[in-house]
Formats: structure tokens, sequence, C-alpha cells
């Protein structure tokens, strides 16, 4: 069997959710769309001057590449945000213009002769609309709905960037995880819903066009009626995820998966149901969507929280960072529980075959070897103030070629595969172990400690004393050995998340922790 | 005049920044009558039309039709009350014939079962057998046999007042000429106001109780065609030759 086969048969019931949800965006924005967009059209259509402004807009709109138009949403209050109610916003607004444009076209495109004799006989303006040029305008009108409602089939998969569900959710966490077989498992049936949406809407629109008008309403109500139905029962499979106590978040690369499954799993141990939006894209959406409630509880990192996120000096003392970053949680409504355990600092990353024959230990030596090596590194490392600039400055590292940007979790197999010399990954990778990777040690003590810690809305906390107790049981718990294993388990073995996250929290004692610290260890 | 259907009082009319297409036009219809207009293209026949039916709205002068001024009647309502046929036809091309011609009445919300007996009723008095074409399309028809389905469309609800713009204009001489002798028997059981404009002298002597001659946005003639075709009046001379060189042609041709 194929492995892809193989992983819907096991996640079938997630598969079903994702699909429904899927479906959901994409006929409900698409509903949306025509019930805003039909009505600008006919607007436009009777007022040629005000059409080509409103058609530039549209235009303007649909220029914006997706991804930045989640970014551009995610500081708006009401539309913007995380999760569905903003990838509607985006989706809507991309739908809009197709529908628009065709509904003007349709309706320019009928005959004067046709709208004179219509008039003439004593048509209302709103008779002649629903009479004649509605439905002479619909086989045009059903071609944009159909554009719309394909390209909405594509963009919905990028809405699993800003955790809205949907089948780019297998797309981002196969990406993360390197891993083809969940990429496929997203990836094909979006393609296959997309071309089903495609002739399904063809067939309407043939049945609209041709030259035996009967079944003309009888068409329309059918593709009507079909879309209800899908509305009805996608929100009814989708329904089964939301409405949940808790909302557990994490960010967009595999240890969050496991340390979001984690939580998850340990919160629902204590009888609270969890609505999982794992995947949610970088720490700064995390952080937006803790803040305006569309999460209750993520994993964020001190040094993380304290540079990126509260823009404050690097430190270096762990305890002085987890207590002002705690601190500085708690003003805005938020408590950062006790660390996990473990240290996620960057590792800077070279081959093992290298080091040993270039006796690489410290990010010193690499230095020597700088110049005639290619750097590799993510985005948000590329940006951070405690990220390459200051590196390269501690450490005189000199690139002939300004270093690559690209996907974190690619960087691990562009080094593996002499892409690039040297990366700057995660301690705590798995991946460090499964590609024969070496971490050089930072003996310049230049990267700030990145404890982990759950933190959570003080209001959610509140509300379900047990939320704490679940979080505070996992206190303490995970060291870096422990947080690496489950992330092999899951990048190199490619063993299920949820199971790896059952088969810790299985060892880990229930009941209240022996003595938990709010000092986390020294590294 | 008194007991006119329709009356044109001293109406002028032009486009804004456009040149004047009627000119202090006056003229009355009376009920029942046919008056055909003849005038070459652009000389201002299709404007009257619509100030008849209040598609447009005189800048000076009134039109008044059954003793009311146009710009008092409600617009929907005039409509209803005035059949209008275009060149085009202008029929749904969504709709089949049978509910081209219910249109009206259905928009005047008559019961199912009277619209359907009336599109019957009316399919039969133009030539169209309503079992044969009642369900056919408009695509599918002829000229000739959708500019009938247009005279139908027009009468659905018995108007008073019918107006035909070029009605038979885009049709060959054969199809013209029949559907001529088919307009006078309708017209002789109907018994409508009708203004029908073309820019054929001969169709509008085929055609009309009175025959009106339409040059610069006045009228140069308007009286019986017997007395139309003495006229002297140079202006209506050369339209009336323009008929007898077509009757020439065809003479020789024979």
């Amino acid at each position: 069997m194929w492995p892809v086969v193989r992983f819907w048969s096991t996640h079938r019931h997630e598969l079903v959710t994702l699909l429904a949800q899927h479906l959901l965006l994409v006929a409900a924005s698409t509903l949306v769309a025509v019930a805003i967009g039909v009505p600008i059209g006919i607007f436009a259509a009777r007022r040629p001057r005000l059409a080509a402004p409103l058609i530039a807009m549209a235009n303007v709109v649909q220029t914006i590449p997706s991804l930045a138009m989640f970014g551009f949403l995610l500081p708006v209050p009401l539309a913007g945000g995380v999760g569905a109610r903003a990838a509607l916003v985006v989706l809507i607004l991309y739908g809009l213009l197709p529908i628009v444009r065709t509904t003007i076209a349709g309706l320019r495109g009928i005959d004067r002769a046709i709208r004179e004799a219509g008039v003439a006989m004593g048509m209302t303006m709103r008779e002649l609309l629903r009479q004649v040029e509605l439905p002479l305008a619909m086989p045009s009108i059903v071609a944009g709905v159909r554009v719309a409602a394909v390209a909405g089939v594509g963009s919905a998969t990028i809405a699993a960037a800003i955790g809205a569900g949907g089948l780019g959710e297998y797309i981002y966490r196969g990406l993360s995880m390197v891993d083809t077989t969940v990429i496929l498992a997203g990836a094909i049936p979006a393609a296959l819903l997309a071309l089903v949406v495609d002739g399904s809407l063809l067939w309407l629109e043939r049945q609209l066009s041709a030259r035996r008008r009967a079944p003309v309403r009888r068409a329309a109500f059918a593709g009507a009626a079909a879309l209800a139905g899908i509305l009805l029962a996608s929100s009814a499979v989708a329904a089964w995820r939301s409405g949940a106590d808790v909302v557990v978040g994490s960010k967009n690369f595999t240890e969050q998966f496991v340390l979001g499954e984690l939580l998850a799993q340990a919160i629902e141990r204590e009888g609270l149901s969890v609505d999982r939006r794992l995947n949610l894209g970088g720490t700064l959406i995390c952080d937006r969507a803790l803040l305006m409630g569309d999460v209750d509880v993520y994993v964020e990192y001190t040094g993380t929280a304290l540079t990126a996120i509260f823009h404050r000096p690097i430190e270096k003392d762990s305890s002085r960072v987890y207590d002002e970053v705690r601190e500085l949680y708690a003003r805005t409504g938020r408590t950062l529980l006790p660390p996990l355990g473990f240290n996620n600092t960057f590792a800077i990353l070279v081959r093992g075959t290298d080091a040993r024959s270039l006796g690489l230990r410290t990010i010193g030596d690499a230095a020597r070897e700088s110049p005639r090596w290619r750097a590799g590194f993510g985005y948000e490392f590329v940006g951070r103030p405690d990220g390459y600039p200051g590196l390269a400055e501690a450490y005189g590292l000199r690139f002939p070629a300004p270093p690559r940007v690209m996907d974190l979790t690619l960087s691990y197999r562009a080094l593996a595969s002499g892409q690039v010399d040297l990366i700057a990954g995660d301690t705590t990778a798995g991946l460090i172990k499964g590609l024969d990777l070496l971490q050089l040690e930072d003996d310049r003590h230049y990267f700030p400690p990145y404890d982990a810690a759950a933190v959570a809305r003080a209001e959610a906390l509140l509300r379900y004393p047990q939320l704490r107790r679940a979080l505070e049981r996992l206190s303490g718990r995970i060291s870096a050995a422990d947080m690496r294993a489950m992330n092999y388990a899951a990048d190199v073995e490619h063993r299920d998340i949820g199971g790896i996250a059952a088969g810790f929290l299985a060892r880990v004692p229930s009941g209240a922790p022996e003595n938990v610290s709010a000092v986390p260890r020294r590294r | 005049m008194p007991g006119a259907a329709i009356e044109f009082r001293d109406v002028s009319f032009a486009r804004p920044s456009r040149p004047r297409v009627l000119d202090h036009f006056s003229l009355a219809v009376g009920a029942g009558e046919v008056l055909a207009l003849v005038g070459r293209s652009g000389a201002g026949k299709s404007t009257l039309l619509k100030l008849v039916n209040r598609l447009l709205l005189p800048v000076s002068g009134a039109v008044i039709v059954e003793d009311r001024d146009t710009r008092d009647w409600d617009p929907i309502r005039l409509r209803r009350r005035i059949g209008y046929v275009l060149q085009e036809v202008g029929l749904f091309p969504h709709m089949t014939v049978a509910s081209n011609v219910g249109v009206v009445p259905r928009l005047e919300h008559w019961a199912e079962d009277r619209v359907a007996a009336r599109t019957m009723e009316l399919l039969d008095l133009v030539g169209l057998p309503a079992a044969q074409f009642a369900t056919a399309w408009p695509d599918e028809l002829s000229g000739g046999q959708r500019q009938r389905v247009g005279v139908a469309r027009a009468l659905a609800v018995d108007p008073p007042v019918l107006l035909m713009d070029e009605p038979f204009g885009a049709l060959d001489p054969l199809t013209r000429a029949e559907l001529h002798a088919e307009f006078r028997r309708i017209q002789s059981r109907v018994r409508k106001t009708v203004i029908i404009v073309t820019h054929d002298m001969g169709e509008a002597f085929a055609l009309g109780d009175r025959v009106g001659v339409i040059e610069d946005g006045t009228l140069v003639a308007c009286d019986r065609p017997m007395v139309v075709a003495a006229s002297r009046d140079m202006r209506v001379r050369r339209l009336l030759d323009a008929v007898r060189l077509d009757r020439d042609a065809l003479q020789r041709a024979d």
C-alpha cells in the first residue's frame, strides 16, 4: 500500500475534518463573495464611470500574495487575527474580483434592444433585472463564481498558516517535517477538490448557457441546493472541533507540534475539551493569537519572548530572563507557567564529517572556515536582534556571499546534502541526530537562554483550574534529551505525533509535580 | 383635437448638447386610427415613439396620451397600456415564445390559466399555431416569425395603443408584403390606435389610414394616402420618387 494511502487510513477522521473545514472555507467565502460581488457588479454595470476604478481596486487586491494578505490582516480588529474568521475575510476579498468583473461583463453584454423592449413593456428596474438581465448574465456570473471557487480551494490551503485548518494543514505540517507523504496527504485531496469544484461549476455554466433554456431554473436551483448542502454538511463536520473549552496553539515546526500535542493531551486528561490550532506560523502570529484570545495556551521560549515579542535587550542569565518575561506577560493578561525543563537555544550546526575532518568544536573554529563557506538561515534568524548580525559580529564570521534565506526545516536537509555548510538550527532538533550533524559550542555565550515554557491567557487559567493543573504537571519534566528524542521520532522515524505525545505522557507521573521551581535549571 | 388618443402639442426635443431632433412638432392621432410616419433615417421618427411611452420626455411642449400629459403618467402604468414593436424585435432569448408573449400579463399578475389562454389566442391571431410554436425558442424562428411574436407580445394585455418602430424593416420583400396583409387583418379585428414609423413610403401607404411625412424635425405633410401622394411639396415628392424608382426597377426585372 502506498504510504500516503496508509497515512489517510490512519488519519481518516482528521482527514474528513480537514476536508470539511476546507470545503466550509471555500463554500462560505464563495457564497459571501457572491452575495457582495453580484450587487457591486450590478451597481457598477449601470455606472460606467464607477466600474473602472472598482475593477482597478479589486485587481490590486488580487495581486497581493495571499500569505502577505494574511499578514496584513493580522493586526486588524474583528476581520483580522488568526483562525477561520481571518481566512474567510481574505478568501472573500480574493473572490470578489472575478465575480464583480463577470457580473459587469454579463450585464453589459446584453443586447440593447432586449433591454429596451423590457423597459418599453413597462418593467420596473427590479423586474427587468430579475426577469431579463440576471438570467441572461447568469452564465457569465457562474463563470466568475467558478474562477473564484477554484482559486479559493488553492488559497484556502495557505489559510492553514494562520490556523484556519483545512487541507493546507497537512501541507504545512509535511513541509515542516520534511515529509513528502504528509505533504501529499494534503495536496492530493486539495487538487482533487479543485478539479471537482471546477467540473461541477463548469457543468452548471454549460447548463445555463445551453440553447435549451428550460432547465435554467432547475440547474440554478440544483447548484444553490448543492452549495447549501455542502455548507451545512461541512459546517456540521467542522463544528466537531469548535466550541472546545481550551484552544491550544503552536508554531510551525515539529517540536512545537509535539509540545502542542503534549499540552493538548495533558489538558484532555483533566477532562477539558481541546481545540488544536497547531501550526499557526511564526512567533508573532502565535503571540497575536494569544493576545486576541484566539488561542488560550502555547509553548514559548523565554529568550524569544524577551527579544522578539517584547523588544528588550538580550540578557544572558536564564533566571533573570524568565522573571522579566513572566512580568512582561503578566502586564498583558497572560501567565508564563514554570519552564518545561529544556533550553532550546539556537544551535550552530555543521556536517559531522566536516567537524571531524577539520577538527571543529566551537563556533570560533567555524569562523576560520567561513570565508570558504556558504551559510543558510531561517527567516527569523536573519532578522532577529539575537540572530545572525550579532552572531557574525561576536565570532567574526565572514561568508563570501550573504547567507541563503530558507525555510528552517529545509535548512537541515540543505546542510546534510552539501548545499550549504553552516546553519542555525534548534538544539533539540531530532534531525541533528538523524542527519549526523554537529552542534558547535557557543563558547562566547552569544545566545541568550531559550527555556521552553507554556504561556496561557490568565482568563482561561481562572476559568478552568484544571488547566493550570495540567500545565504544571509538565513543568520541569521535559529534558533536552527527551525533546530531541521526541523530535527524532517525529522527524526521522515519521511516527505519529499524537502517539509520541501519548507515550511520553504515560511516563510522566500524574498529580502535582514535586517541588517545581520557578527558576529554570541553568544549562 | 378632441377625442385624440395621442397628441403632440408643440413638442421640441433634443438630447443634451446635441442638435434638435424635433422642433415645435404638433400632431394628433385619433382613437383606432393607424398613422404611418415616414422620413429618412435620423429624421426623429423613433424619438417620436419614445416620447409617447415616456422613454423620453420633451424639452418643451407636451405629449398627451389619453388626455393626460406623459409627465403626469406613472411611466410603468403608461407603458403597460402601450404595446411596442421594434425592428430588432427584442424577444427575450431565455424564454420560449409562449413565455415571451406572456411577459406583460404576468407583470400584471394575471392568473396562470388566463395567461395561457391569452397566449394561445394571440399566437393564433398572428398566424403562429400555438401547438407548434408555443414551446419554441426565439432563435429557432425565422425573421418574419419573430416579428409576429413581437406583435403578439405587444398586444398581450390588449393595450389601447400600439407603437411600431420599423417593424418590418429587416424582412425580405415577400415576407414584408405578407405581414402587411396580416397587419391589416389583425388591425381590422383589434382596432388599436397605432403609430407606425418607417422610412419606406410604400409601406406607409400600405398600412396607414393617414400618412405623415417628417423632415428636419417638423411635419411637412399629414393626410390620407391619396392626398399625400398628390402633394406638390418637394420634400414629399423626393420620398415618393424613391418608391416609384423601386417599382420601375421591379418592372424592368420582370
